[in-house]
């Protein structure tokens, strides 16, 4: 078998047996500034801006909601079971639908509807991104396959960076089977290194911190 | 032994758009990496690469523990661990499961590994579609060429070769806009996507701890080949690993950028296992083929299997005053610039393309921006050791042991060395301007002939030091 055969050369190339301890691994490097809240939300819009992504400051989920109901006007909408969306009244929007849990019903809406609305685990001040955690209440797709993301975040979710979500989630594993950070709109350079946005991901997307 | 291919790249080198392509493009990769490189959030850059050295350097040493842990935890979220040892053994199990399960489509995210694999083309032989869904690796495979670079595949085509390759194989109607044919890709992709069996993704780090492979990219087609089919197969290197999902704070930092200037790509996907009881979507079925082929190999020389550490950023192609000047498609495998220069003869054997660890100035570019502090430049050194070595062994160059035997010699007999050099200037070729710019005709023949057509040399001065010193002493007296 090529597994056995594969990791006794390895252990034969290293000098090493079957079972032997490791030594120390090195420790690890996480640094969580201390940034408070204005100022995360500051970082958080400045960095998601310079990517072209929109974001709003929310003063309350009534003007969360009126900005999300003014962007999906007369276009479809497939918004998240997550149950803060709910609570800004976003699911009661006319054109958002919501509550798939089926798989190809919820794949179909992706795929032909004109916006996806999800909120996020956590988002990142430093670097303008949202995390997505798999689940029942946030499926993969809606993120994905619509030309339009819009995500609704508290920002009690608003972590300075990587370094505090790894630290927060030193495993994300045991959460999810499928992590995603979403930092600003798709994008590629492929072709003479000239930007395009939304080649295979959403074009656009908006972030409103509530 | 196989020879420089001189003549595919003097046409590369004669060849003024594609200079203009290769140059302008990685030159603007060197520019975006300095800058984000340069903003005050990457202060502790420095720190960084240490520390991704320590930990790739405690994890190669230890790859059996960390292999077996990552397939532990692999099996624990439901995946299965397939180890192949060569490309021929990881295209059966492909094509295995393709005819197992009815995979009639395959998309595909951008995967260096398959590439090892030549996987499409395995597949194809079974009538399964295998689509390519990173934008220049479509193009690519549209055009049947192999990418031109680790990060940027289709770097040396233009928009107006693009028009011409969607005109003819998609039977589009031509469109010299760089944002039209991006959509047009995107509209045939999509429907691929959406009717995939299987989809392929890469993988920039396994992640032994949490049993998860992470996957970088900037334009969703991996988080696609990965949410969308039933099935998701993730191809690595057994050399991908990192302990810790903490350890990526560090190495996602230096990854994005070192490779295109960013602080984090658009998508980081984090994957283990298939979707889990409750989850709405993601696959049904997870695997992870962790392939060797040629890496044990590589292991067994200390001094050498740092060049396992990489990661695949792209960095040292875009600092290489050679690949710059010769582009991706000279270089004999997958892998090209100072890494593929590395790598190449320690998968292959140092005979198989000797000329590789040659190809280098030695200027140091790679090793000084490695974002894991390779030491390319150190092991290029080493293997034009073992290739002289090896050389010898087989009893070739004897002109060139004779004429270095002979140099010894002379060298380490003072007297001889003495006459030797104020020999020198009597018997060496004329110079101009203070180099020796041709040399005799009777020169001009066997290995000596090529060395100098390259090669130009000082003049030796009027003077040897020896000399100088021996009348700056007398002078004293």
């Amino acid at each position: 078998m090529s597994r056995d055969l594969i990791l006794s050369s390895i252990r034969s190339s290293l000098g090493r047996r079957a079972g032997q301890p490791v030594p120390a691994r090195p420790p690890v490097l996480l640094k969580i500034p201390e940034v408070p809240l204005a100022r995360r939300i500051g970082q958080f819009c400045e960095a998601l801006g310079k990517l072209n992504g929109k974001s709003l400051v929310a003063k309350n989920l009534e003007e969360a909601r009126d900005y999300v109901a003014g962007l999906v006007q007369g276009r479809r909408a497939i918004a998240s079971n997550a149950p803060f969306l709910g609570e800004c009244g976003i699911t009661s929007i006319p054109g958002v639908e919501t509550g798939f849990t089926g798989r190809m019903a919820l794949r179909e809406r992706c795929a032909t509807y004109d916006i996806g609305i999800t909120s996020a685990s956590f988002a990142l001040a430093e670097t303008g991104t949202l995390v997505m955690l798999s689940s029942a209440e946030e499926p993969r797709l809606v993120s994905l396959l619509p030309p339009v993301h819009i995500a609704v975040v508290p920002t009690s979710k608003l972590l300075t960076g990587l370094d505090e979500l790894l630290t927060l989630l030193p495993d994300p594993a045991g959460h999810t089977s499928g992590m995603a950070f979403i930092t600003g709109p798709s994008r590629t350079a492929d072709i003479e290194q000239f930007l395009v946005r939304g080649v295979h991901g959403p074009g656009e997307i908006h972030v409103v911190l509530v | 032994m196989s020879i420089l291919p001189a003549g595919e790249i003097r046409k590369t080198l004669l060849d003024d758009r594609l200079q203009t392509a290769i140059y302008g493009s990685t030159g603007r990769l060197v520019g975006k990496r300095r800058e984000s490189i340069d903003d005050p959030v990457a202060a502790e850059f420095e720190a960084w690469r240490t520390h991704a050295n320590a930990i790739k350097r405690h994890t190669i040493e230890n790859l059996d523990y960390y292999l077996e842990e990552l397939e532990r935890n692999i099996v624990k979220r439901g995946g299965k661990v397939v180890w192949c040892k060569d490309a021929e053994e990881a295209a059966e199990f492909v094509r295995r499961l393709c005819r197992e399960k009815g995979v009639r489509r395959i998309v595909k995210s951008k995967s260096m590994t398959t590439e090892e694999v030549e996987l499409n083309h395995e597949v194809e032989k079974d009538n399964i579609d295998v689509v390519e869904t990173d934008l220049g690796e479509y193009i690519l495979q549209l055009a049947k060429e192999k990418p031109y670079h680790i990060v940027a595949p289709a770097l040396h085509k233009t928009r107006y070769d693009v028009a011409d390759i969607f005109t003819k194989t998609l039977g589009v109607e031509r469109e010299t806009v760089i944002e039209k044919q991006t959509m047009i890709a995107r509209r045939v992709l999509r429907e691929k996507f959406l009717t995939a069996d299987l989809g392929i993704t890469g993988a920039n780090f396994l992640v032994a701890g949490s049993g998860a492979v992470v996957v970088v990219e900037n334009e969703g087609n991996a988080r696609l080949s990965s949410s969308a089919p039933r099935i998701q197969i993730a191809f690595a290197g057994m050399e991908k690993l990192i302990p810790r999902a903490q350890d990526l704070a560090v190495f996602l930092k230096i990854l994005g950028r070192s490779a295109t200037g960013q602080p984090l790509t658009v998508y980081t996907s984090f994957l283990s296992g298939p979707r889990r009881p409750g989850e709405i979507d993601g696959p049904e079925e997870f695997y992870l083929v962790l392939l060797d082929n040629g890496r044990t190999k590589v292991l067994q020389d200390p001094a050498k299997r740092q060049a396992l550490y990489c990661i695949r950023c792209g960095a040292c192609l875009n600092h290489c005053p050679v690949y710059r000047k010769i582009g991706g498609h000279n270089y004999p495998w997958v892998y090209s610039g100072p890494i593929g220069a590395i790598l190449s003869p320690q998968f292959h054997g140092v005979t198989r393309d000797p000329w590789l660890p040659h190809a280098s100035s030695l200027c140091g570019a790679c090793g000084e921006v490695c974002p894991v502090k390779i030491e390319i430049p150190k092991i290029l050194l080493e293997l034009r050791r073992d290739i002289a070595e090896a050389k010898e062994r087989e009893g070739e160059d004897r002109v060139q042991q004779l004429a270095f035997k002979a140099w010894a010699f002379v060298m380490t007999h003072p007297k001889l060395w003495s006459l030797a050099l104020t020999g020198a200037p009597y018997t060496m070729p004329e110079a101009e301007n203070g180099w020796i710019r041709s040399v005799p005709g009777f020169m001009k023949i066997g290995p000596l002939a090529g060395w100098l057509s390259q090669r130009d040399l000082p003049a030796p001065a009027p003077k040897s030091f020896r000399r100088l010193w021996k009348e700056r002493q007398e002078g004293r007296q």
